[in-house]
């Protein structure tokens, strides 16, 4: 009896244990690594074909051609493909863990202007759904606040780690703004037309944003006030020490927020969305603006547009000459973030070059968020945030992904849900 | 002058029968005689210099050639037109639209009322006349468009009890002016706003419910029921009743003209005004039209940012609906006009005029608002024309009375007169030299008879001016050089075209001014001529929307020349490969084809597959969910298919050349699937698969439990109440079919007979579900009561029970990677296809969204990467797997 009562114990831990551990995040990075013979895409649109790669130190010392005399634990890759790390940017990634269930959501504060709001210290870097990411290439994010007109704060993570300090790649490294809409659909609950109608808070709205920055401004130049902590976040737009993510979607929206946004001294600009900015090319060349396009799998916001816009938007702006980036915003999104490198492979099918496709996830991601020192191309000096794949890693039949490393750490590429797998396909002898 | 009113209306309503106390009873039966009218008797009979002779409210004699009687007043109308009075048959007349009930904060199941059908929606005792209260001011309103009977009802509910028809008779009291109190009995598919019974949540509710009223009401009426009903008693009593359906719009004409063909309803429809998108069948339905005449108004365009927000299809209505009229005439459609979904009932003449600048002959104009609507009414014995014994409805007007210049002098309605305006009033537009002290004026007169308009120039240049004309005295202000205001006053002699009058200088003396007239006035005629240009009528399209074709398709005989060809069969994947299809039928599969008359494409270089088949889809519907209880078993996606929907377009353009549009999951036992082919220009029933397999979606998990939102008084709300609702239902569904078997009486309930269809083994289920434990216990009502449940659709934890699937029999449709939306989906794993298809199950991959769709060979490879799958296999998942569970 009290062995069986052993037993019984014994198997309710392993199940709790398969069940609910996530993965260990893995420790540093602690000999010489050589990948050897493999197609290495380096992410700035180049390849290097029976490449080597050497990282050391978490960081990467030499990419070439052919063989390598480097002495270190060789992993043979011949035939396969080299890739840096996919990035999320403007994730809610952690933030959030089953969408239907309100206790696991820590994505969007109330509040119309809370700029001082930091994704940070929320992001859950033990959730299942993040873990999901490696075992696709996915491996860095942007953790940002939800909703509002001013969100509040992101921050930049990797996605292999104990807690969120540990996670840290970027701290608080930009404010996101949610630019009004100039029309409105009808509230047909509220007895409203269901058509489009012009928004009547429109320059309200807009009005009221350019106030708020106004004031953060006029903030900065007194020391004597007492502290105003969404004042104070917004400092880093004026000096140059964060980015601000304008979210705007047609014409008249763009241009209103970008010239606001100018008019007010922030610089650093970076658009995202841009279902129209395809319109205003010129514009967003002139005023430097880089753009992160919405969820490419995504149907048409009307009836007449192209059916396929979604998916060539990308492409029609990176041929205008435009520096661009993906996201996986919409609905499902934390979960959807995992297919980021198949939205890329869907701009190469309209046309794009693979290796240029590539970049909308890797370098030209890296490059928008301010981590391109460090992240978004295999390069010596950079880190070694990287994976290897048995083929192309921006089609769904060939992406599988043998080992993948952060910051020269080899991560584990289990999740919840390839155990369930190993032991469901166990059950019926599959495997 | 109160005093002269009640006693006119004494003398109106003068009842033989009533005491009267303010007076000495008095009868009135003198003739009156319209002489030298243009009068159109009928719509078809044109009488030039005609009479019409009336008495007590009647016609009594119309034609050339009348004899006078002495005792009459005698009116020379001098060639003035004369015709009968309009009548609308739809309008809500006098009876308020009850106000919006309050929801609660947890839905209502039940009915509210006691002693009358189980739905408070159908409201078929409620009697149009006992809220009615004639009103006067509508009235009026009605009388200057020419309107001289309306039918009203109460506009609330699915069933809406009877109606009133009145005539717009001012002088008269209710006694009199109400013709028909019980003037047919009201239909349509949108709920009362009078209860918060949520049942029917959807427009396929509506449809089940009218259907299922009237199965009740054949039963109730002989006598089956233990207990009193007395909406069904309303209905028996109504039955012989004419009926009218207010549909909406081109889809729900059809819809409406099906349920009538069913139960012999035999419905009058009132449409949308889009009938002309779908002319053919609306010809084929064999009913009577109401017509509403609301044609959009112009956009505007003019800036470029809000021009993208309209779609096209507005547009092209904005273009096109204005020929409906005409279309439907030109079909040989009967209909009548109203005046209903007007937002304004005063622009029912603008727009009946745009009709006839579209085409709308004028004398079908004037069936569609006499003879037709009297018909319909089952009143031509009375009212429509003006023959003798007819009701002396007629209007009295200057001249062509669809014609924007003429003006409608009176509407007599029962033999009153009702005066719209002075029609002894002198026609006084023109130009004139304006001449007061020594200055000159030019001075234009435009516009309506009655109520002119003024433009005074002075060398050309505009002075403001401002003009009344009223009993045949003009009275006109204006601006002088110096801005000073001249007012000035004239009568209209009866004869001469120039007048003189006083004028009031701006110091204060008057003197007389003269008014010459000169010509025309020629910048109304001008005005006239640019309205005229039609606009170009742009062709219809297949569908009448954004990216539909300008001919409608047609199959053909199609060669593809060296294709790869992937067969989803045995045969693999085959290359070089040519494919015929003649039929709509794949005729060959083979190498070196050829076939006379084929339209050959070279597919070299390309592959070629069958169509992606998506298992669970909700495009092309007009709702998806009746939720309003937790069985829906009765309703039909069939019933709102959408053909116009742009995801149609969108999902061809993603391979997808079949969909299953499944009911949604708001009930553990939802409503009968579509099967439909994307055939992107049919209509509705063009895209339905004839004679295909039957299906209902059933579901399970959080969704029928209600466990997301604010819901928490619905029988289940948990998984073990799923199991007792699914065992409940088919027991009775099993006892139901015996008694029916048994030949006993029985009465009719779709809802159990479609369960008896699954438990005959006729119709299969297609079961939303997600954890392993609902997903065992489905298969075990299942074969508790000996059948087989097809299909679990989404199945995220069928990998669980992969096993117990194979052994059961039932299929797998599944996202490929979806999770983490609720709770039941965190054990949803992507391997989830691999493992069920490698354990023997039918495995597809589905969407359940707009937009995965238009991608399921993505969504289908990605079993390559997750659980290993190979190419071919995968592919199976998008066509024939999906293919094989809908048989």
């Amino acid at each position: 009896m009290r062995i069986l009562k052993n037993i019984l114990l014994a198997t309710i831990i392993s199940i709790g244990l398969h069940v609910w551990a996530q993965q260990t995040p893995a420790t540093a990075q602690q000999e010489t690594i050589i990948l050897s013979g493999a197609t290495i895409h380096i992410g700035n649109g180049t390849v290097i074909e029976s490449g080597y790669l050497i990282f050391e130190n978490g960081k990467i010392t030499e990419v070439g051609q052919g063989a390598t005399r480097k002495q270190g634990k060789m992993i043979e890759v011949i035939g396969k493909h080299i890739y840096p790390g996919f990035i999320a940017p403007v994730s809610s990634l952690g933030l959030g863990e089953i969408d239907a269930v309100r206790a696991t959501n820590d994505d969007d504060e109330i509040g119309d202007f809370i700029p001082h709001i930091r994704s940070l210290i929320a992001y859950n870097s033990e959730s299942k759904v993040v873990e999901s990411m490696r075992p696709n290439g996915v491996l860095l994010a942007q953790i940002t606040p939800q909703g509002g007109s001013i969100s509040g704060t992101s921050s930049i993570v990797q996605l292999d780690a104990w807690n969120w300090e540990d996670a840290a790649v970027k701290v608080d490294d930009g404010i996101h703004v949610h630019w009004p809409n100039t029309y409105r659909r009808g509230r047909w609950w509220m007895g409203e037309e269901r058509g489009w109608k012009p928004n009547k808070e429109y320059e309200k709205d807009s009005d009221a944003f350019k106030m708020y920055v106004a004031h953060a401004k006029a903030y900065s130049k007194t020391s004597s006030v007492s502290k105003n902590e969404g004042f104070e976040a917004m400092q880093g737009l004026f000096n140059g020490t964060k980015k601000l993510y304008l979210y705007a979607q047609g014409e008249k929206e763009i241009i209103d927020g970008v010239t606001a946004c100018k008019e007010a001294g922030i610089e650093n600009i970076v658009l995202v969305g841009g279902y129209e900015a395809y319109k205003i090319i010129p514009f967003l060349k002139q005023n430097n603006i880089s753009v992160i396009v919405n969820r490419v799998h995504s149907t048409p916001d009307r009836d007449d547009d192209d059916y396929d816009l979604p998916y060539k938007l990308p492409k029609l702006l990176t041929d205008g000459g435009l520096m661009v980036s993906l996201n996986a915003v919409g609905q499902m999104e934390r979960m959807n973030t995992r297919n980021l490198p198949f939205y890329a492979g869907q701009v190469a099918g309209q046309g794009m070059d693979k290796e240029e496709a590539l970049k909308l996830i890797t370098s030209n991601t890296a490059k928008v968020l301010g981590i391109d020192a460090n992240y978004g191309t295999l390069e010596a000096g950079k880190s070694a945030t990287l994976f290897i794949s048995e083929g192309d890693a921006l089609d769904m039949r060939t992406n599988i992904v043998t080992h993948a490393f952060i910051d020269g750490r080899h991560v584990s590429l289990e999740t919840h849900q390839t155990e369930l797998w190993k032991r469901y396909a166990g059950k019926f002898g599959q495997n | 002058m109160l005093s002269l009113l009640l006693l006119f209306c004494g003398m109106a309503n003068a009842q033989d029968y009533f005491p009267k106390n303010d007076g000495v009873k008095e009868e009135n039966n003198n003739y009156v005689a319209f002489t030298n009218a243009t009068l159109y008797v009928t719509p078809t009979q044109l009488i030039k210099n005609g009479t019409l002779l009336i008495q007590n409210g009647k016609v009594v004699a119309s034609g050339s050639t009348v004899n006078i009687p002495k005792n009459c007043i005698t009116i020379d109308l001098g060639g003035k037109y004369v015709y009968p009075s309009f009548i609308d048959s739809y309008t809500s007349f006098g009876i308020e639209k009850p106000k919006r009930q309050g929801g609660g904060r947890s839905p209502q199941y039940d009915a509210s009322r006691e002693g009358f059908y189980w739905n408070d929606h159908i409201l078929a005792e409620q009697k149009g006349i006992g809220s009615f209260k004639y009103a006067g001011k509508d009235a009026e309103e009605l009388r200057k468009l020419g309107f001289g009977v309306v039918n009203t009802h109460l506009m609330d509910g699915i069933a809406r009890g009877t109606g009133v028809l009145v005539a717009l008779n001012d002088e008269a009291g209710d006694a009199t002016r109400i013709l028909n109190d019980q003037s047919g009995q009201f239909f349509s598919f949108e709920k009362s706003v009078t209860s918060n019974q949520s049942y029917p949540s959807s427009l396929m509710g509506s449809i089940a419910l009218l259907k299922q009223m009237y199965s009740d009401m054949d039963w109730y009426a002989k006598g089956n029921s233990k207990t009193k009903d007395r909406s069904l008693e309303a209905m028996i009593e109504n039955k012989n009743r004419i009926s009218f359906f207010e549909a909406g719009n081109k889809g729900n004409d059809l819809r409406a003209d099906k349920i009538a063909d069913q139960f012999n309803a035999n419905y009058i429809i009132v449409g949308g005004g889009d009938e002309y998108e779908a002319i053919e069948s609306i010809k084929k339905t064999n009913a009577k039209y109401i017509i509403p005449i609301n044609f959009p108004a112009a956009y505007d365009v003019s800036n470029p940012y809000f021009a993208k927000y309209i779609d096209l299809a507005d547009m092209r209505e904005w273009n096109q609906a204005p020929q409906n009229p005409k279309v439907l005439t030109e079909n040989g459609i009967t209909f009548a006009l109203t005046t209903f979904q007007l937002d304004k009932v005063s622009e029912f003449s603008k727009n009946l005029q745009k009709a006839i600048e579209y085409g709308f002959n004028k004398t079908k104009a004037l069936e569609a608002l006499t003879t037709v609507p009297a018909s319909l009414l089952g009143q031509t014995n009375s009212l429509g024309t003006l023959e003798a014994g007819k009701w002396a409805n007629f209007l009295i007007a200057s001249g062509d009375i669809f014609d924007k210049e003429t003006t409608l002098y009176e509407n007599w309605v029962q033999g009153k007169k009702h005066i719209i305006n002075d029609k002894d009033q002198k026609d006084i537009r023109g130009v004139y030299t304006l001449s007061v002290g020594g200055k000159s004026y030019e001075m234009t007169l435009s516009g309506d008879l009655s109520k002119p308009k003024i433009e005074v120039k002075q060398d050309t240049l505009k002075r403001t001016s401002k003009i009344s004309y009223d009993s045949n005295w003009v009275t006109f202000s204006f601006e002088d050089d110096a801005k000073e205001l001249n007012r000035a006053t004239a009568l209209i002699p009866s004869s001469g075209t120039n007048f003189t009058g006083k004028i009031v200088l701006p110091n204060g003396s008057e003197t007389t001014f003269t008014a010459v007239r000169t010509g025309d006035a020629k910048e109304a005629e001008k005005d006239k001529k640019e309205e005229n240009t039609l606009p170009e009528i742009l062709p219809l399209t297949y569908p009448n929307v954004g990216y539909g074709f300008t001919t409608k398709p047609k199959p053909q005989t199609m060669l593809f020349k060296n294709a790869t060809v992937w067969t989803s069969e045995d045969a693999g994947i085959l290359e070089n490969t040519d494919v015929l299809v003649k039929n709509g039928k794949i005729e060959k599969v083979g190498k070196n084809l050829s076939a006379s008359g084929a339209i050959v494409i070279d597919a070299t270089g390309k592959h070629l597959t069958a169509g992606i088949i998506d298992e669970h889809s909700h495009i092309a519907a007009l709702g998806i969910n009746e939720g309003g209880q937790n069985s829906s078993a009765e309703v039909k996606i069939e019933d709102a298919i959408n053909p116009e929907d742009i995801n149609i377009y969108r999902n061809l353009a993603g391979g997808v050349t079949s969909v299953q549009i499944l009911h949604g999951s708001a009930n553990p036992i939802g409503g009968r699937s579509a099967i439909i082919k994307l055939k992107w220009g049919e209509e509705a029933d063009g895209l339905l698969y004839k004679n295909s397999p039957k299906f209902i979606k059933f579901a399970l998990g959080e969704n029928v439990k209600q466990s997301n939102w604010q819901s928490f008084n619905r029988f289940p709300q948990t998984r073990m109440g799923v199991e007792q609702l699914y065992v409940n239902y088919f027991n009775r569904a099993k006892e139901y079919y015996a008694v029916k078997k048994s030949g006993k009486p029985y009465r009719y309930d779709e809802e159990l007979e479609v369960l008896a269809e699954i438990l005959n083994g006729e119709r299969y289920i297609s079961c939303h579900s997600y954890v392993q434990s609902e997903i065992n216990m489905l298969m075990k009502v299942a074969e508790k009561f000996n059948f087989k449940v097809n299909t679990f659709t989404h199945i995220l934890e069928g990998y669980k029970v992969a096993d117990k699937m194979a052994a059961h029999g039932v299929g797998g449709s599944t996202f490929s990677d979806w999770w983490a939306y609720k709770y039941e989906v965190n054990d949803a794993i992507p391997f989830n296809a691999a493992i069920m298809s490698r354990a023997g199950v039918t495995t597809a991959i589905n969407s359940d969204d707009d937009e995965m769709s238009r991608r399921l060979n993505q969504e289908a490879a990605k079993t390559i990467k997750y659980g290993g799958m190979n190419e071919a296999e995968a592919w199976k998942m998008g066509t024939i797997n999906p293919g094989k569970l809908l048989h």
